[in-house]
């Protein structure tokens, strides 16, 4: 039994001490794994139009997947290894931290909100899109705020911050509005679309996507101030500041450049699914701030 | 394993925001919890009810009772439940004439919760229905007959003879499908019932720590399944009738 315990207890000792000595390769774990596999498993969803989606080839495209490419360009550069491969591995909102934690994906390029409360759990590279929660309604309904949804029904999709947002207003201001619960945006377009509910809130960019793909696009529209502040960032393991500082070198660099407007137009300006959201000044600030000199 | 675990925030109340916690998480789970067992409760009356008349119908003579029973059958328990919440609660209220339709979606009180729990027992009832059809066809004829000799109606056959025995047989397969029934009704969430899943799944979304809300809602459905197996344990020894299970066979 003892002999068994020692045995264990020197397999531990050699596996952490072989990982210590890989780690003090770069200092950095990630790419550590990277360098390992010869492979960047990117995590990429599938139907955040235009950031990360699946296009009409079968491949994950988008603004999202293009700042990616661009990051594992730096990272073959500093592990010179130029042949590294990109593997896609599609997530969904319930399943991106689970993978991440677990080390099934290196890095997450979709449409996630970077928020405070979510920084315990992972890390993430600088603010890429600035949204913020708006509600769409059919037109000729009479709702522009959500005061006006008072006596009304609203749909919002199940845990998002644009839950919280709406709730959090309500609340405030004391309306008597009737909440259905979704699962997902599909669903939030389906129960407006069948009138079930007078108001499905999200996103704004996503509100904009939906009714550009609805049956008929005129018949719906995005209104009101925004209710949240919701920024997005593409998302990386926690603690491994060498790993995530190799994005924001690549990001500052791009923004000062002027390369992180020009994907941003390409994707969004009027970009392959005419969503036509020419940046926001509060985003093209943004990109001035985060473009940190060397 | 690159996981920052922090089982505070199961318990965390909103005062002390500083620490991460931004909503009563731990209310959350409780009243998920609540619903859960509401959602399972309520399908259960009409999966047990409604099946055992399924079960009845699929052992009568009349080929046309016997047709529907069989009917039903074969509809509810081969379309996949997710599929059968998606139409109950999105298609069927378009089937409906217009000012119905608008009832169901929009004046009917908790459409989502008794929607769910509709879907849950009809399609429940199938499989309840199998077990009361296998539990009836269990008994040798001979009882039947017998009833039937001393005078018994066949309503009073199936109320003093078949269905006391049946049910009596089947307690183990019902045990598994009254499990079955808080398992499944964790599909409630696609239409929108805050019930432990989902709730569950919303704790993730505000604070990305997934693992530790999961792990209380797979230890609150074992809790629950365990007390539901240890009650029908019970049940089955109390009603037990000694040699009466073994009539089958003979």
């Amino acid at each position: 039994m003892i002999k068994k315990i020692l045995i264990a207890a020197t397999a531990v000792a050699a596996i952490t001490t072989t990982t210590t000595l890989v780690q003090a390769g770069s200092g950095s774990y990630v790419l550590d794994r990277i360098q390992e596999r010869g492979v960047v498993n990117m995590g990429h969803r599938e139907s955040s139009v235009p950031f990360s989606y699946i296009g009409d080839d079968g491949k994950p495209q988008g603004y999202s997947i293009d700042l990616c490419n661009q990051f594992v360009d730096e990272i073959r550069k500093t592990l010179k290894m130029p042949n590294i491969k990109v593997k896609h591995v599609p997530v969904t909102s319930q399943t991106r931290i689970a993978l991440m934690a677990n080390g099934t994906i290196d890095v997450e390029c979709g449409s996630t909100t970077n928020n405070l409360t979510r920084q315990k759990q992972v890390d993430y590279l600088p603010v890429t899109f600035i949204t913020g929660t708006k509600l769409a309604s059919k037109k000729g309904s009479g709702i522009t705020e959500i005061e006006d949804l008072d006596g009304k029904a609203i749909a919002l999709s199940l845990g998002t911050t644009n839950e919280k947002a709406v709730k959090r207003h309500i609340k405030a201001k004391g309306l008597n509005v009737k909440i259905i619960s979704v699962k997902d945006h599909p669903q939030g377009w389906l129960a407006l679309d069948t009138g079930r509910v007078d108001a499905y809130a999200s996103d704004h960019v996503l509100l904009y996507g939906l009714i550009s793909k609805s049956k008929d696009p005129s018949a719906y529209q995005v209104t009101g101030r925004f209710l949240s502040y919701d920024p997005y960032g593409i998302m990386v393991p926690r603690n491994d500041s060498t790993y995530r500082r190799l994005g924001t070198v690549m990001m500052a660099d791009m923004m000062r450049s002027g390369d992180m407007m020009k994907t941003y137009n390409k994707w969004f300006s009027p970009g392959p699914t005419k969503i036509n959201m020419p940046a926001s000044s509060t985003l093209k600030t943004a990109f001035e701030i985060q473009a940190l000199p060397h | 394993m690159n996981y920052n675990w922090d089982w505070g925030v199961l318990f965390c109340t909103v005062e002390d925001a500083a620490a991460g916690c931004s909503q009563p998480f731990f209310q959350w789970i409780v009243s998920g919890f609540g619903w859960t067992i509401a959602v399972a409760a309520a399908a259960w009356v009409i999966a047990f009810s409604l099946g055992s008349l399924i079960g009845v119908m699929r052992t009568l003579e009349n080929p046309i009772l016997r047709g529907i029973g069989t009917g039903y059958v074969t509809i509810f328990r081969n379309i996949p439940l997710l599929v059968q919440m998606f139409l109950w609660y999105f298609v069927m209220p378009e089937l409906l004439p217009k000012e119905a339709g608008m009832w169901v979606k929009r004046g009917m009180p908790m459409p989502e919760y008794w929607t769910a729990v509709f879907c849950l027992g009809t399609y429940t009832a199938s499989r309840v229905g199998e077990q009361v059809r296998a539990g009836i066809q269990s008994i040798t004829q001979g009882q039947r007959y017998a009833a039937m000799a001393i005078g018994l109606r066949p309503t009073q056959v199936y109320r003093y003879i078949l269905l006391p025995v049946g049910y009596r047989i089947i307690i183990p397969p019902l045990t598994s499908d009254f499990l079955g029934i808080f398992k499944n009704s964790s599909l409630a969430l696609t239409i929108g019932v805050l019930e432990l899943t989902a709730q569950t799944r919303q704790i993730e979304e505000y604070t990305f720590q997934g693992f530790e809300a999961f792990t209380a809602a797979t230890l609150l459905y074992i809790l629950v399944t365990a007390i539901v197996m240890a009650v029908m344990r019970v049940v089955e020894s109390r009603v037990a009738i000694p040699g009466m299970i073994s009539l089958g066979a003979k």
